[in-house]
């Protein structure tokens, strides 16, 4: 959980293009927004420093709510905070403030619609060694089944501030999803997020991988790889999981023989629920699912368990060969 | 209360709690990650425990009149896998593979992968339920095995924390007995400053548990408050265990950012030398 300060590094790469975690890139959104809106909260359940939150109530140290260890009470309160006009934002590690607050959520979030912002960190296995109690791979599953809530999981820094700031401007309960490591920039310099719309980099003849968060990276590689293998892969950013864009993945369906979803979370429910659900029932299409397979995850370093998980660029690789075979 | 023990036991416990100490350090320091402050902190509490108070067999942990012992607050794992280590419950080398692959200790307690942990933790504010459940299932069994919890103070901002405790108390779990570890200090602060616990003694009082005050690094001080609690009728026990985070190394006492922090390899030197004295 703590981390020493990091020398600051002198890389080629200019600021914006710097590998950067989603929940810095976080931090600092949050940061600006509270400049230029006075309606904006901010919640914490004693994890600002991990969370970036912490540059916020630095800064807005009036505007900021520092529940203590309760995520349950930590939702109520931002509940509460939102009928009288204000835009909560709440934070903390994905598995607790979506497991532990989860009834919190479905009842007074989502059930009365309300605009309470739940932007999560620590998202996945990228956790690291912390290990399974601390590694949220069913967060996607448990929010997208509630009505009412939209769920964005962004792939980079970039695209996590324009998600910050569309969510701040969007009226309803929404949930995001972000990682705790550095991730390399993906998205182009033009990009323009737009809740509920894809990213498409390509779309691929033989097949399309629709992917979420840090498997957008992954995905592009194993693109290049197979390319090379004369197999024409597409890949979109689904980083929009709910309202997924449908129109997106019927149109990727019906241009290829096999969808592929990427995700750094169970296989169940997730991205590859959402996706699996949407296909068989308009466009019956082959489909593999890549992600953690009904299982928890462990103590290791992000690198050994995305490689351990089949979470890479290789297995993806694999996959799709065996998959067109 | 009188303690039961003589002066040379308390005086090879308290040896014992540095040799925790040093493992604790140490296992850390090879993993690179992991929590140090609150590992020290109850490292006086976690050796009275293990080597003065709980009846355990390391040889056979699932030994069903054992006593339980529940880390409610499953970051301080280090002090654990230390307590089990020098029981002997596995070999000693294990815990140099702290939070690594493959590894039975993982970075918060595993009870599939490890033996004597009763139940994984990690998830703050979850402990204190499972001992009740423990201590009502022994009661059940008409089994005297003991229930010992040990929690945070930040942690006990949980409600849960606050659902348990009704718990025990009308059910009169007078086999459980709760330690908070209050160091004060919790990630993001003092814990006065970032969710007030206080008046932690009357809170447990008004819950209705019989409660402890003391210093959580008087060894005297510890058994005398576990045995007071062994003894007494009807109620549950509490014991608030005043602690410094990060006891033992004077530059790791009282601060916050030692949280979640491990020693590197020159800090570890340093306390070691500092330990060894
Ligand atoms: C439900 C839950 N929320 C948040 C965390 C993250 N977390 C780990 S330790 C900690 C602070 C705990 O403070 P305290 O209980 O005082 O522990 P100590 O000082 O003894 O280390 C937090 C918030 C967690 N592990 N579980
Ligand atoms: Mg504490």
């Amino acid at each position: 959980m703590g981390e020493r300060k990091e020398k600051s590094e002198q890389g080629k790469q200019s600021i914006e293009k710097k590998p950067i975690a989603t929940r810095d890139a976080y931090g600092e959104a949050l940061h600006e927004l509270g400049k230029k809106r006075q309606d904006i909260v901010v919640l914490d359940a004693d994890l600002s420093g991990s969370t970036k939150t912490g540059k916020f109530a630095k800064a807005f140290p009036e505007r900021f709510f520092n529940i203590g260890v309760s995520e349950q009470d930590l939702i109520g309160t931002a509940g509460g905070l939102s009928l009288t006009g204000k835009l909560p934002f709440a934070s903390t590690f994905a598995v607790f403030e979506t497991g532990r607050a989860w009834e919190q959520i479905r009842q007074t979030v989502c059930y009365s619609n309300l605009n309470v912002k739940l932007v999560a960190t620590h998202s996945g296995i990228t956790v690291g060694e912390d290990g399974a109690s601390h590694q949220a791979i069913e967060d996607v599953a448990i929010m997208r089944v509630l009505p009412n809530m939209t769920v964005i999981v962004p792939a980079d820094g970039i695209e996590t501030k324009q998600v910050i700031n569309a969510i701040a401007d969007y009226n309803g309960p929404v949930y995001v999803r972000l990682g705790r490591s550095k991730v390399p920039v993906v998205m182009p310099d033009d990009y323009d997020f737009k809740i509920g719309k894809a990213h498409t980099f390509h779309l691929g003849k033989d097949a399309n991988i629709v992917a979420m968060g840090i498997m957008v990276t992954a995905s592009l590689e194993a693109s290049k790889i197979l390319k090379n293998e004369c197999l024409d892969v597409g890949v979109i950013n689904m980083s929009t999981v709910k309202p997924l864009d449908t129109e997106t993945v019927l149109n990727a369906s019906k241009i290829c023989r096999l969808i592929v979803t990427a995700e750094e979370h169970s296989t169940i429910s997730g991205l590859g629920g959402a996706v699996s659900e949407f296909l068989s029932e308009t466009n019956p299409t082959r489909i593999i699912r890549i992600g953690i397979k009904d299982d928890f995850g462990c103590s290791g370093t992000s690198e050994e368990l995305l490689k351990l998980y089949g979470l890479t660029a290789e297995n993806i690789v694999k996959t799709i060969k065996e998959g067109l075979k | 209360m009188k303690s039961t023990v003589s002066e040379k036991d308390i005086a090879v416990l308290r040896e014992k709690a540095k040799t925790l100490r040093i493992e604790i350090l140490k296992m850390l320091t090879e993993a690179g990650s992991g929590h140090t402050g609150g590992s020290l902190s109850a490292a006086d509490i976690v050796t009275a425990l293990y080597f003065y108070k709980m009846r355990h067999r390391p040889d056979d942990p699932k030994w069903i009149e054992r006593d339980r012992f529940i880390l409610s607050k499953g970051h301080a794992a280090p002090v654990l896998y230390a307590a089990l280590a020098l029981s002997g419950y596995f070999d000693k080398t294990l815990l140099g593979t702290l939070r690594k692959l493959g590894s039975p200790l993982q970075g918060h307690p595993c009870s599939r992968k490890l033996p004597g942990i009763e139940i994984s933790t990690g998830s703050l504010g979850q402990g204190l339920s499972i001992a009740n459940g423990i201590a009502i299932g022994l009661k059940l069994d008409k089994l005297s095995s003991r229930v010992y919890c040990l929690l945070g103070d930040g942690e006990i901002q949980e409600g849960q924390v606050w659902e348990a405790a009704m718990t025990a108390s009308h059910y009169k779990l007078d086999n459980l007995c709760a330690i908070i570890d209050n160091n004060g200090l919790q990630i993001d602060g003092h814990c006065c400053d970032v969710m007030c616990v206080e008046p932690i003694v009357n809170k447990w009082a008004a819950f209705g548990w019989h409660v402890l005050d003391i210093n959580g690094h008087d060894m005297e001080a510890i058994v005398s408050a576990l045995n007071e609690a062994e003894i007494l009728k009807g109620k549950p026990t509490m014991i608030v265990a005043r602690t410094v985070k990060g006891k033992g190394v004077s530059f790791f006492e009282g601060k916050v950012e030692y949280h979640g922090l491990a020693p590197t390899h020159e800090e570890l030197e340093r306390a070691l030398k500092e330990l060894k004295g």
